[in-house]
């Protein structure tokens, strides 16, 4: 019972950074209508970062945790201003295939200085005994600082005028721009929220396994799963669906097989879409 | 007269195809030049394959990574452990793949855009995972090899070989283009419920679409097994998916020429500059964005658009005196 136990706070640790990279795509995907495929990329960029700030500077860790998330928050506002503005109004195709172009250009860069895998120390490097069994402390501090910043979307979406902004775009693009909404500031502020996310995502998860250049072209395709099952635009889904697919996961490999465990997230998904072609919970229509 | 200058003009494209490799084998590091050309035409047709699909019908799929390492392996399998005849084993590969495609094609073309590329790109990866952990099938590290008839055993018997799939994918994707279906194909890419309104089965013709590419990336697979000697899991690998993508786009989407120009030309240019190592996807990623934005239809939609520009410009001097 208690491996099961176990199992269970790895797939909730797994999913926490899930939702926070999937909270990020479904606000980009869903709101913006941009599939900002590099967004596992720029993750990968956090944590590369990460790796810069804590291994060759000598900064504190959770120093580390707010420079990453605000450099991160400066590079989705480019991101957005270079590669997708330009691009608006065109086919959606269009977009994505940018991305792709994106996607090869981080790689590359990341690739091209540092090739080989580095790996970041914990901030806190011990084990917690809990109910029977043993954890480690980064588990949890994954855990509870997804969390945290989960219920700061939260508020900052309900309870700043931002915050309602966007909400407010999520629901009628023309409704919004006819209030006085910029469409542009908004999408630079949804960038920057969004790649934020996936700083922490980074920052948070990185300790626990290796820096490497490919680590976000895996992770962005389930993020993406998650965002089509969940619902486009929906922060519900996304936060259900991360979790879920982590626990799913975690259980996967203990109990079947960790090779194939990817084969099953995406298997699901061709056979979720290919019954509702527009995700479980409705959503809405991607054209 | 006009016509016939085009005529001339692809005859005498097609002369220096056939003269090249004469030309090549006389300089020093000719063979090398020879079989990287060879490969270049190789994925010349898998770019041609995607072009149908997705220049034509609009449907972005990055499965075609998948489906040219599930035709190389095919064929490799059919040659090697079927025993079958190489020319018995092309054409059912072909098949194979056609068949296979429809059957990902049924479920998958239910979605539409950046959903329908999402769930080919899933499919690519599952067929990567199994083809990396699944050692009976692939052959595990060191692959499995392919032995080939011996009067195809020389390079230069290679490069003519592919080079004559290459003009009959070419006249095949022309004579499609240039009927009905390609019409309706290019219907449903510019609007697809107009399409259906006016009496196109819209679902009926994007799978057949997909099925006919399918079958054409699989003989790009096998060709490239044949060119190969050998495959192993790499081929399946989704990258090849992006890259055939970014051949198109760069080349040129909708055109007859694009994909070939753009295969032929960025697949050369990379094995040129191999020494630079990585860095250079850093500039094919850029370049992939820059086209997107300023260049949609790619290099050969923007001499053309250009080539009407300057003859527009150029009847319009002519009328004014009169």
């Amino acid at each position: 019972m208690s491996f099961f136990f176990n199992q269970v706070i790895i797939g909730i640790q797994l999913g926490s950074q899930y939702v926070l990279v999937a909270l990020g795509l479904t606000l980009i995907f869903g709101i913006l209508d941009i599939s900002h495929f590099a967004h596992g990329h720029m993750y990968m960029i956090g944590a590369y970062l990460l790796y810069i700030i804590v291994v060759r500077g000598g900064v504190n860790y959770w120093l580390a945790l707010v420079v990453c998330m605000a450099a991160l928050a400066v590079a989705g506002v480019v991101v957005e201003r270079a590669v997708y503005r330009p691009l608006r109004g065109q086919p959606q195709i269009n977009t994505f295939i940018a991305a792709i172009g994106l996607i090869l250009f981080l790689e590359a860069l990341v690739r091209g200085i540092q090739p080989k895998a580095l790996s970041v120390p914990k901030p806190i490097d011990k084990n917690l005994n809990f109910l029977g069994t043993s954890m480690e402390v980064q588990r949890l501090i994954v855990i509870i600082g997804a969390i945290f910043f989960i219920v700061l979307l939260q508020l900052f979406i309900k309870k700043t005028r931002m915050g309602t902004a966007i909400e407010a775009m999520a629901q009628d693009r023309e409704g919004a721009a006819l209030v006085g909404i910029s469409v542009n500031r908004m999408s630079a502020l949804t960038f920057a929220v969004a790649t934020a996310l996936a700083a922490v995502a980074a920052v948070l998860m990185a300790p626990l396994a290796f820096v490497s250049p490919e680590m976000g072209s895996v992770l962005i395709l389930k993020a993406f799963v998650i965002v089509v099952i969940g619902g486009l635009g929906s922060m519900k889904g996304a936060i259900v669906g991360g979790y879920l697919l982590g626990i799913l996961e975690a259980l996967a490999i203990a109990y079947v097989s960790s090779a194939y465990k990817d084969v099953f997230a995406f298997g699901v998904l061709i056979i979720i879409l290919a019954i509702r072609p527009t995700g479980l919970f409705g959503g809405r229509d991607a054209v | 007269m006009k016509k016939y200058g085009k005529a001339g003009f692809y005859l005498l494209l097609l002369a220096g195809a056939v003269v090249l490799p004469l030309l090549l084998n006389m300089s020093k590091k000719g063979k090398y030049q020879i079989i990287t050309l060879t490969l270049a035409m190789v994925w010349a047709i898998a770019t041609l394959s995607l072009n149908l699909v997705l220049g034509y019908t609009g449907q972005a799929s990055l499965a075609h990574g998948a489906f040219l390492g599930i035709g190389a392996y095919t064929f490799a399998i059919f040659v090697e452990r079927v025993g079958l005849n190489f020319w018995l084993a092309l054409p059912l590969t072909c098949l194979f793949t056609a068949f296979l495609g429809a059957l990902v094609g049924l479920p998958s073309l239910r979605t539409k855009g950046p959903y329908f590329a999402i769930v080919t790109l899933c499919f690519n990866v599952i067929v990567f995972k199994v083809f990396e952990n699944w050692k009976w099938l692939s052959g595990g590290l060191q692959g499995q090899k392919v032995t080939i008839p011996s009067y195809l055993s020389e390079y230069w018997a290679r490069y003519y070989v592919v080079l004559a799939f290459l003009i009959l994918v070419l006249l095949i994707e022309r004579q499609i283009v240039k009927s009905l279906l390609g019409s309706t194909f290019i219907a449903i890419r510019s609007n697809e419920n107009l399409a259906e309104a006016v009496g196109i089965g819209s679902f009926r013709n994007k799978l057949l679409s997909f099925t006919v590419s399918c079958f054409l990336v699989g003989l790009a697979g096998a060709l490239f097994a044949m060119v190969k000697g050998s495959v192993d899991s790499t081929v399946t690998n989704y990258l090849y998916s992006f890259y055939i993508l970014i051949y198109l786009l760069i080349g040129g989407a909708a055109t007859l020429a694009g994909p070939v120009v753009g295969a032929v030309g960025l697949y050369y240019l990379l094995d040129r500059i191999k020494s630079i190592g990585e860095f250079r996807y850093l500039a094919f990623g850029l370049i992939l964005i820059v086209v997107i934005i300023y260049l949609p239809r790619g290099i050969v939609g923007g001499a053309r658009q250009l080539w009407d520009w300057g003859k527009r410009q150029y009847n319009k001097r002519e009328e004014v005196p009169e």
